[in-house]
């Protein structure tokens, strides 16, 4: 079959589909830094990830970063999906590689400013080792993990952050493995930002994501999201909303708490910024060493 | 158009509803793209002012938007708690 | 390294092939017998700009080669049989999305951590069928240290103009053997890169081929918006997860190999054109062939020798053409129990036997071993394999 030939593409009910989405199309401030025709998205009703995206795109426009400037990569997940739905460099990788392929990209292309934007699956499961030594390393790029507790788009499996006794899919009986402390994973890797918000505290997020944004070196952003689909019919949190109650009743915030101290098994939610430090990057040191070395060879 | 159906004063556009807002300090709208709601609540639970409510009537996939019923104060933080881009406030440039 | 004669290993010669190529980011994780590659990277890399990363894994490697690719830079890495199956998921992501990149594979013996200082070429059915999926590679075999040089700026080349990983696919023999290799001047290099688009950002599909199949390729800061994703992806690159668009889409990955195949192919023939019987090796084994095809017929036996230089594309047509041509036999002699020797056979149609020379990995074949097994079939005394 020829190539050319076959590519009936716009088949007639996608096309008024279409024009039906285009109209409100840039009516939203924010819809400029979203593909036209790919709104509304994926996520469940309830769902508290599309407040952390437009969390994220209102920071970066209060940042003035251009868009051509900016990358985002996302792994595997529903958080994965975010790169999808942006109309700016976007990557959707393989699962937990979200973060290597942003170092590659970060340092092939430095004036690049990158984000990683994927679940705690992605990036503290099957990324883990990623994640530690790109912290380790300080390479210049913002990671979200949008923390939902779970394995949302396989139906909510446990993942790394489940609380302990919380039933899911494969913890029919409840689990038994003790869930990271992020903040401390982080700040324990390295990484010179390190901050914790639920989906609740939109203004605080903002602001946080637009430190991020402008800060130089690896900075962590954890948000509590809530998953009322995978994770929340079955511990106690039906609706997004219920979750959302819930970090607005059970959160205090600890701007400078020490990052070991935050974990989740407490009463109270422990948000704000932990880490705020400054530290050579990955790009710098080496720069410095290569530049030196290039002047004792000679070489320009 | 303007009618009263959905509470306050609203003027709608194609595929975009707008409740027209004077508050004493500040004047605007704020609009809601319905087809974009999934009527999740979270801009009717969280307006510091309970201005919003669940509307009757439903969107073409069956979700109840929010309608304007309160006194609107233009703070935005039903268009920063949207998860779906659907909600959003207009402020009259002075 | 400036542009003489040399007297270095393979390795060191992939390294120069690299840095001759445009190659100016190289991420990768020690592991033998490959390291060689990795630390002449090291050495050189400050000199050129180039970006030298030591990665957590081979997983980080190929991802962050990905990534760099996707920044605008010709980017490799270097592993063996362990390191390159870690890689699989993203040597298939690479492919689906179209990532130009290299990836050379010093094999060693196998499986599992096998004969790490030792010769196999046990990983060849990996690069074709390595990742889950249908694809389409191209796999080059140096069979040399000069070949180290001259197939990687080829791997490089065909990765650029055709966008895909391509692999380079060595062994411990030939990577750590020392012997001469010229690096020729850089104007008397082909050096290719990869098409970029000429319409504007509104217009350009990331996706959208031309008439050779292979799409522009925008990258990451060049105000194109590209969005790429291992989804099944339409012309827009936009996650399309539905038959038409992956029937539309994977036949074209497929097809932009085949249907350049011809360009791609590479292989080398000694003797072959009165010979009876002919020996198919690749790699490292092809020099001990080559002797063998000597000796033979110093007594009398008309031998000759094909070496696949790009073992996919496969020199299918060539050997069908020998093989309906009234050759004998083919004798096929390759490191592990019997990869290549299917394609042979495959390839023979039926019209005369193939035979195998295995061995498990540890040292390559010898000259005399192979003339042996040239005298048995020879005499007709040999079953099939």
């Amino acid at each position: 079959m020829s190539i050319r030939k076959s590519r009936n593409y716009f088949s007639p009910d996608y096309m008024n589909q279409q024009k039906e989405k285009d109209k409100s199309y840039g009516l939203h401030p924010l819809d400029g830094y979203l593909k036209k025709d790919r709104i509304p998205h994926i996520w469940c009703p309830g769902c508290g990830l599309g407040v952390v995206l437009s969390s994220f795109l209102r920071a970066l426009d209060h940042s003035g970063i251009p868009k051509e400037k900016t990358a985002v990569v996302s792994g595997i997940g529903c958080t994965g999906r975010v790169a999808g739905y942006l109309n700016m460099d976007s990557f959707h990788l393989t699962h937990g590689r979200a973060i290597p392929f942003a170092t590659g990209l970060k340092v092939g292309n430095p004036d690049m400013v990158t984000t990683v934007f994927s679940g705690d699956g992605d990036l503290f499961a099957i990324g883990g080792n990623h994640f530690i030594h790109a912290a380790r390393r300080n390479v210049d790029f913002n990671v979200i993990c949008v923390n939902n507790f779970n394995f949302g788009m396989t139906g909510g499996q446990a993942g790394p952050t489940t609380p302990t006794e919380a039933t899911t899919t494969t913890t029919p009986f409840g689990g038994f493995e003790h869930p990271f402390n992020l903040p401390a994973v982080a700040a324990g890797s390295g990484a010179v930002y390190v901050a914790r918000w639920t989906a609740y505290h939109v203004e605080a997020l903002i602001r946080s994501l637009e430190e991020a944004l402008n800060k130089k070196g690896f900075c962590f952003v954890e948000v509590l999201t809530p998953c009322p689909t995978g994770y929340g019919r079955r511990t106690g949190q039906k609706t997004g909303k219920e979750a959302m109650k819930y970090y607005k009743e059970n959160s205090r915030i600890e701007h400078g708490a020490d990052p070991t101290e935050v974990s989740l098994d407490q009463d109270e939610i422990i948000v704000g910024k932990f880490v705020d430090r400054e530290a050579p990057t990955y790009q710098e040191r080496r720069g410095e060493i290569f530049q030196a070395i290039r002047k004792k060879k000679g070489v320009e | 158009m303007e009618s009263k159906t959905e509470g306050k004063i609203m003027e709608e556009k194609e595929g975009e509803k707008c409740w027209m807002v004077a508050s004493e300090k500040k004047e605007g709208a704020v609009c809601l793209i319905k087809e974009r709601c999934k009527g999740c609540g979270f801009c009717i639970e969280f307006c510091p002012v309970k201005a919003l409510e669940f509307s009757e009537k439903t969107t073409d996939k069956g979700y109840h938007p929010p309608k304007m019923t309160g006194d609107c104060i233009l703070c935005g933080k039903c268009e920063k708690m949207c998860p779906e881009f659907a909600i959003y406030v207009k402020e009259e440039d002075e | 390294m400036k542009p003489d004669t040399y007297f270095i290993d393979g390795n060191t010669a992939c390294a120069e092939g690299a840095i001759a190529a445009g190659c100016t980011f190289f991420a990768s994780y020690p592991i033998t017998p490959a390291t060689e590659i990795l630390e002449t990277m090291a050495k050189r890399f400050p000199e050129i700009h180039g970006s030298y990363l030591q990665m957590e894994d081979e997983l980080a490697s190929i991802a962050a080669v990905i990534g760099a690719s996707w920044a605008g830079r010709k980017a490799m890495t270097a592993t063996s049989g362990p390191g390159f199956s870690l890689m699989m998921e993203n040597y298939g992501f690479a492919l689906m999305t179209e990532t130009p990149c290299v990836i050379v594979n010093v094999m060693r013996g196998g499986p599992s951590t096998g004969l790490p200082t030792m010769v196999a070429q046990g990983d060849v059915m990996q690069t074709r069928w390595g990742t889950h999926g249908d694809v389409g590679v191209v796999v080059y075999c140096p069979g040399s240290p000069q070949e180290m040089f001259d197939m990687t700026v080829e791997a490089f080349n065909t990765a650029e103009r055709y966008r895909l990983p391509v692999v380079l696919l060595s062994d411990a023999v030939v990577a750590h053997m020392t012997e001469k290799v010229v690096i020729p001047p850089k104007e008397e290099l082909d050096i290719v890169n990869r098409k970029k688009p000429k319409n504007s950002p509104e217009e350009y599909l990331p996706y959208c081929p031309d008439e050779d199949l292979v799409p522009p390729m925008a990258c990451a800061g060049e105000g194109y918006g590209v969005h790429v994703t291992g989804l099944t992806h339409d012309e827009r690159g936009y996650p399309s997860v539905d038959e038409k668009t992956q029937t539309f889409l994977v036949t074209r990955l497929i097809n932009k190999i085949r249907k350049n195949s011809d360009d791609i192919l590479k292989y080398e023939e000694y003797k072959v054109d009165d010979a009876e019987i002919i020996i198919v090796a690749y790699g490292s084994v092809s020099r001990s062939a080559r002797e063998a095809v000597d000796m033979a017929r110093a007594e009398g036996i008309k031998v000759g020798l094909l070496r696949p230089i790009t073992l996919w594309p496969f020199p299918e047509d060539r050997i069908y053409e020998l093989a309906a041509k009234g050759v004998k036999a083919f004798l096929v002699a390759e490191i592990n129990f019997g990869q290549i020797v299917y394609e042979v056979q495959r390839c023979t149609d039926g019209h005369c036997p193939t035979y195998l020379a295995p061995r498990m990995g540890g040292s390559i074949h010898t000259p005399e071993e192979l003339v042996e097994r040239l005298y048995g079939i020879n005499e007709g005394k040999e079953g099939s394999n």
